[in-house]
């Protein structure tokens, strides 16, 4: 069976007079149809910009796509014109973006934006067209009355649930939420996840998140890609790799995050920052702040190693070792 | 022991164009000293506003603030300023509470000159770089400015700047937000210590519950400007007696793969805190409210030891909730 989405080897370089920032350096990762990836990481992992390249709208300049191939339903994007490229956007690949206050046009009712996908991509009447926008908002929650109202006029809830209908207009194979809920509080956080994965099942969808929010993942996808620097450090089904994670940058993620369902005393970091993207350490990226590295770490990329438990997908993570391999199980008491 | 702040009966008023905004309404609290009270609630249910209602950077209304058995509401200008280096706030952002023209010394150093609580530049600088040292910060980072500073670094001058005057209480109004998750964690554990080692008292404020779980010993859930149930960390999480909160606990998304947890997700929208009327201000999205709820407001009561609940239905409901915790 053909993949939806393959990505293969992707580079992508931030290019300008002073500096080259190594944005993404070469990940890899496949999603098939109606599957769920999560994508977690820190600012500057490369999680975006993974995101804008798999949409084709990474800025260049200064972004340049150096290697590596991107394959949508057997094409491979990186080879297809631009207008190739305006049609697959919307109709094949549809994205949600962070910040549901910019992401709308601030002087156009509700209603023409909606309609402009449509009349862009379908051969649709205007008519047609208001029918299917009316449509659309009552599945996400938005009553018809507000359809002539202005983005302003709406809360960021409601505006996320606009810009949710936008992405489906077209019902697309692929919707890329990049933070779909972190503006939003808690409360309509659980309204928006569980409208976006009602929506999924209901479209057939495959979807790629991207968070920093470990839970978030939890609670939605079935497979998990931990990036850092640029790299996917860590990758597999969302249960192997929370319950017993084999790189130390994941580790370390779990322990900075408070949970209320444990009482911990102390969080337990990695320590320092994520590094400058222009200026990334040699051989493992997160040697500098890493515990358990060794000289061969400053000098050497990492191996992907790859641990499979029967029956599940492959669970592989980049390090010349594997330092918790004996870790307990996070959250069952025996190894499942 | 009396508490070291406590408030009576405050309230904060805005006048707006559509009317009376109740941004803190009636809110009664106390802290003790050496405790962490977490502020937890949506934005624009007005914690950050009570926050700065205590420091009085926003007067009050109406209501009192005691802080170590006087009175503040009675201050001038005077005194408060010189009550000021007992109380300090850190701000949500450290991007934006940092002048970008002053030096990380300048910054630190200012609150030790403004008070006169330095005898000469040598002296000064020795004790800006005690305090660096004492929050985490290079020595060698002394004349940086804020631009050549991250998230996380910069969060540490804000602290360093409000440890500067030798505070005994301090608003942490969303102090790590605006932070990825391991320097989140890096400045949680850099506030916990000073607290122990400084006996600090803070009132801190967040949206994020996981947070408030890790860091409180008392929570206090506000919504639409006032005090909904004010209980110990460990009660709130156990067993919440507010229908809110009990929404609010439910749509926490759960970390552990294996756990489902069926949830109640909460209707609609915030209401106005604009001229909110005289019921229950939850009572729109309230699925327990009865006529009582839709025509008077409920207070806080102790219904249990020292556990606060605004909810005239929150006794009978008690017995049929079993929590997500």
């Amino acid at each position: 069976m053909t993949k939806l989405l393959e990505v293969e080897n992707l580079h992508v370089h931030y290019i300008t007079e002073n500096e080259c920032v190594q944005a993404v350096n070469g990940i890899s990762f496949d999603l098939e149809a109606g599957e769920t990836l999560g994508l977690v990481g820190e600012t500057g992992a490369g999680k975006s910009t993974t995101a804008l390249s798999i949409m084709q709208l990474v800025p260049d300049p200064p972004g340049l796509i150096l290697d590596g191939s991107i394959r949508f339903k057997g094409q491979d994007l990186l080879q297809q014109s631009a207008s190739q490229h305006r049609k697959l956007r919307g109709e094949g690949i549809s994205m949600i973006f962070q910040d549901p206050m910019t992401a709308l046009n601030p002087i156009m009712k509700v209603r023409d934006q909606l309609r402009e996908v449509l009349l862009t991509h379908k051969k649709m009447s205007k008519a047609e067209a208001d029918h299917r926008v009316v449509d659309i908002l009552r599945q996400v929650g938005v009553q018809e009355n507000r359809i002539d109202e202005y983005p302003h006029q709406f809360s960021g809830g409601m505006k996320q649930r606009v810009i949710i209908a936008m992405a489906l207009l077209c019902e697309p194979d692929l919707l890329i939420a990049d933070e779909p809920t972190t503006a939003l509080d808690v409360t309509i956080q659980a309204q928006v996840l569980s409208l976006i994965k009602e929506l999924q099942e209901r479209y057939g969808m495959s979807m790629i998140l991207i968070t920093h929010d470990l839970a978030v993942v939890a609670e939605t996808s079935e497979r998990v890609a931990i990036m850092y620097a640029g790299q996917i450090v860590e990758e597999g089904s969302v249960k192997d790799v929370y319950n017993h994670c084999r790189h130390p940058y994941t580790h370390g993620l779990f322990g900075s995050t408070p949970n209320i369902h444990v009482e911990t005393k102390r969080l337990t970091p990695i320590p320092g920052m994520t590094p400058n993207a222009a200026k990334l350490p040699s051989g493992c990226p997160l040697h500098p702040r890493c515990k358990f590295a060794q000289p061969i770490c400053q000098t050497e990329i990492p191996p992907v190693k790859c641990v499979n438990r029967p029956g599940e997908v492959p669970h592989r993570f980049r390090c010349h070792f594997d330092p918790l391999a004996d870790e307990a199980p996070r959250f069952v008491g025996e190894d499942i | 022991m009396p508490p070291l702040v406590q408030l009576k009966d405050c309230c904060k008023y805005f006048q707006v164009p559509a009317g009376t905004l109740h941004a803190v309404d009636h809110v009664n609290l106390s802290i003790k000293a050496g405790e962490t009270l977490g502020v937890v609630g949506e934005s624009g249910c007005g914690k950050s506003t009570l926050g700065r209602v205590i420091l009085r950077l926003h007067e009050p209304t109406s209501g009192h603030i005691y802080f170590d058995g006087m009175d503040l509401t009675r201050f001038n200008e005077e005194e408060m300023r010189r009550m000021r280096r007992e109380m300090q706030i850190i701000f949500q952002d450290p991007y934006a509470s940092l002048n970008p023209r002053m030096t990380i010394a300048q910054i630190i150093g200012e609150p030790l000159e403004v008070n006169k609580l330095v005898s000469s530049r040598a002296d000064q600088r020795k004790k800006v770089e005690a305090l660096m040292e004492q929050v985490g910060l290079a020595r060698r980072t002394y004349n940086l400015y804020p631009h050549e500073f991250d998230g996380g670094r910069r969060q540490r001058v804000v602290i360093a700047r409000a440890l500067a005057v030798n505070p005994r209480f301090i608003v942490c109004d969303e102090p790590v937000s605006a932070l990825d998750v391991s320097v989140q964690a890096q400045v949680l554990n850099l506030l916990m210590e000073l607290q122990s080692d400084l006996n600090l008292t803070y009132m801190f404020i967040s949206h994020d519950l996981s947070v408030i779980h890790h860091i409180s010993d008392n929570v206090a859930v506000m919504y639409l400007g006032q005090i909904v149930e004010q209980t110990s960390q460990t009660e709130i999480f156990r067993q919440p007696l507010h229908p809110y909160t009990k929404l609010l606990l439910s749509a926490i998304p759960n970390i552990n793969p294996f756990q489902k947890m069926t949830r109640t997700l909460l209707k609609g929208e915030l209401t106005s805190p604009i001229n909110p009327g005289r019921s229950c201000r939850f009572a729109s999205r309230c699925a327990y409210a009865d006529d009582k709820c839709r025509t008077t407001n409920p207070c806080l009561e102790e219904l249990e030891p020292g556990h606060f609940v605004a909810c005239f239905r929150a006794k009978e409901l008690a017995a049929s909730y079993t929590s997500p915790v």
